[in-house]
């Protein structure tokens, strides 16, 4: 009989549980692969070269495109490393702000990365259960800063906006009747934060489903335990970070191990898993949004509790608001110096990281004293992940591959910028 | 991460490599150290991940100095011939094979000391930035100096796999040094006629929306603030 050698497939960039655009060729030895060698790039727009052909405060809205699933964190990176050469902090009440909305961030993605995951390994339905979720916390966002989706809220120096006092209505229309409007609009009488009050009584018991759903079902368990084990010392070794991190048993959260903003003043817990497999890491990720949910709660209660600014007073970096513009000369200097010419960042370089959903966001930024950025480097967790892709599926069977890539939770956005 | 473990580190590395290391802490609490001599790399590298236990490499990030510290307008004087679209540098020529004009910037991150450093190498020679691959020490970097040589150019003696990462298959020039144009050189469109898509020179001009401008704020100068006066200007 002729030996037939390994051969030699392509994987994308058009596959649906590429999560985007990833091209993988892959080298097979009939159904287990011997080399796996992913092609990135496809969605790269070179956002940090952008960057530096524009005043800081005109990125932000870069940075939402980079994860275009957990927008606010990533211009929680980008904006704490502005902070940091400029030395100045975020009043108290926008620090818990940020807590809040990265939480809500981190609860987006994680239902994102659940339900394609889901999908991506035969569990349709888990799809559905997830953007039903995800739609309350987009109206979250839609309310705060306007976009469902990239956001811009965060601002050095605070953020744009304090939170709103009421939530938009739906309104009646041809397909929805005054009955059904009424029924949509019951959780959205009061202020932004009652809304977001009403979801985290909601959300355990959703998770519970999910759970139901998934944590013992014997398909998930086939398709996901001891698939794609990775010890502490390689996942160290290969620069995970975050529940790829924590999967496989290292304690290691940002949050807690070098706190930023007010993650030192609320209350929560590491999960970590122990085998380090892609089931260890959906527990991880469940468990990490409950926890979300508990930091949720904590903030409302406090932002309730104690009103205040949410910016800083320096219009040197803040742009005044309207009214203070229109009767004020100084204010309308300073306005129209900051949006034609922006600030000047002291010379230095800074790295900022932050406990992204997906893991460490950082951002190195480097500035030579102009109103532009010298250079700017993001620092995307899911960069090193897929780096490791090749580690991780060799030896394992070609419909593994699906469930290593959403183990990963990979999004192109940040891994090509 | 205090400050004196940084100073800490700091002065280790600086007794058991002498001046091929220069270290400091920044006004911001972040320890640089300054490889001085590129062809001790591997030894540095080894030497902080197993003396000083950085175990994970967080990042690799190439930087190109070329016109740090430039600036596109003036600030001090009145011009009487009106301001430009700044397409130009106002300061002359740069000299573009400068020495140490790429760098490479690794980020270090030490889980066990939960501390950070970061450690900057210069390529000494512009036109044939060479340093050496750190992927044997730390596995992460494999990717990371994938994406330092397609942007920058620079590149890692010992890669195992050193090929482009970002850029189209067959993309020429490395997009993210400072003389590579924002609107690049190449454009594409589909041609009916060849019935396929063709790459053609750019066809738009390169502007500049918002000059750059440095100015000199009194607010980091260290006479209002207690920041130190020029701080990180080693940058």
């Amino acid at each position: 009989m002729r030996e037939i050698e390994s051969y030699t497939m392509n994987f994308g960039p058009q596959h649906p549980a590429a999560h985007g655009v990833l091209r993988l060729v892959l080298e097979m030895d009939g159904e287990v692969i011997q080399k796996a060698d992913p092609h990135v790039g496809l969605l790269h727009r070179a956002t940090e070269k952008l960057a530096e052909s524009k005043p800081f405060n005109q990125s932000i809205g870069y940075m939402d495109r980079l994860d275009y699933v957990s927008m606010m964190c990533n211009e929680h990176g980008y904006v704490l490393a502005i902070e940091k050469l400029l030395g100045i902090e975020a009043p108290i009440r926008a620090q818990y702000i940020r807590v809040m909305f990265d939480e809500v961030t981190r609860i987006l993605n994680h239902l994102m990365w659940l339900g394609a995951h889901g999908l991506d390994i035969g569990a349709m339905t888990m799809f559905l259960y997830c953007f039903r979720e995800r739609e309350d916390l987009m109206d979250c966002y839609e309310a705060v800063s306007g976009t469902r989706m990239h956001a811009t809220y965060y601002r050095p120096g605070g953020v744009y906006r304090d939170l709103p006092e009421q939530m938009p209505q739906y309104q009646p229309s041809k397909w929805r009747n005054q009955k059904e409007v009424d029924k949509l609009n019951e959780t959205r009488r009061g202020s932004l934060l009652d809304f977001l009050w009403d979801f985290t009584e909601r959300f355990p018991a959703c998770v519970d489903e999910y759970e139901t759903l998934l944590t013992d079902n014997r398909i998930w368990k086939q398709r996901t335990v001891n698939i794609a084990v990775i010890s502490p010392e390689e996942a160290m070794a290969y620069g995970f970070s975050g529940p790829m991190l924590r999967g496989s048993g290292v304690e290691w959260d940002l949050r807690k191990k070098q706190p930023y903003e007010v993650y030192d003043q609320v209350d929560f817990d590491i999960p970590v898993g122990t085998h380090g497999d892609c089931y260890d890491r959906y527990l991880v990720r469940i468990a990490e949004m409950r926890e979300s949910n508990r930091i949720i709660r904590q903030c409302i209660e406090w932002l309730r509790a104690n009103p205040g600014p949410v910016m800083i007073d320096d219009n040197k970096i803040v742009p005044p608001t309207r009214e203070e513009m229109k009767d004020d000369m100084e204010s309308l200097i300073h306005h129209f110096k900051l949006y034609t010419e922006g600030y000047c960042v002291p010379a230095g370089e800074a790295y900022a990281a932050i406990e992204h959903p997906k893991g460490e966001f950082g951002v190195y930024l480097v500035s030579d004293g102009a109103n532009k950025p010298f250079r700017l480097k993001v620092r995307a967790p899911g960069f090193a992940h897929i780096a490791a892709m090749d580690y991780m599926v060799r030896g394992h069977m070609l419909a593994d591959v699906v469930a290593v890539i959403g183990t990963m939770d990979i999004v192109f956005g940040e891994i090509d910028r | 991460m205090a400050e004196s473990d940084l100073q800490a580190i700091a002065a280790s590395m600086g007794d058991r490599f002498g001046d091929a290391v220069s270290a400091g802490v920044s006004a911001i609490g972040e320890l640089t150290l300054e490889l001085q001599d590129p062809s001790r790399l591997k030894e540095v590298s080894l030497s902080l991940r197993d003396d000083e236990k950085f175990e994970v490499l967080i990042d690799v990030a190439g930087v190109d100095y070329l016109g740090f510290g430039a600036d596109e307008w003036k600030t001090q004087v009145a011009t009487d011939s009106g301001f430009s679209r700044a397409v130009s540098p106002e300061g002359g020529v740069i000299d573009k094979d400068a020495p140490g004009r790429l760098a490479v910037v690794y980020h270090l991150l030490s889980i066990s000391r939960n501390e950070r450093a970061r450690l900057r190498v210069r390529c000494p020679d512009t036109a044939m930035p060479l340093v050496d691959s750190v992927v044997d020490v730390w596995p992460s970097a494999n990717w990371f100096e994938r994406e330092a040589f397609d942007l920058f150019g620079i590149l890692f003696q010992g890669h195992p796999d050193l090929r482009r990462l970002l850029t189209d298959y067959g993309f020429i020039g490395h997009p993210f040094r400072k003389d590579f144009p924002l609107i690049g050189n190449v454009e594409v469109r589909y041609d009916p006629e060849k019935g396929r898509v063709v790459y053609e020179p750019v066809s738009i001009e390169p502007r500049t929306l918002v000059p750059r401008v440095i100015r000199d704020d009194n607010r980091y100068s260290g006479e209002l603030t207690d920041r130190p006066s020029g701080a990180d200007t080693d940058a």
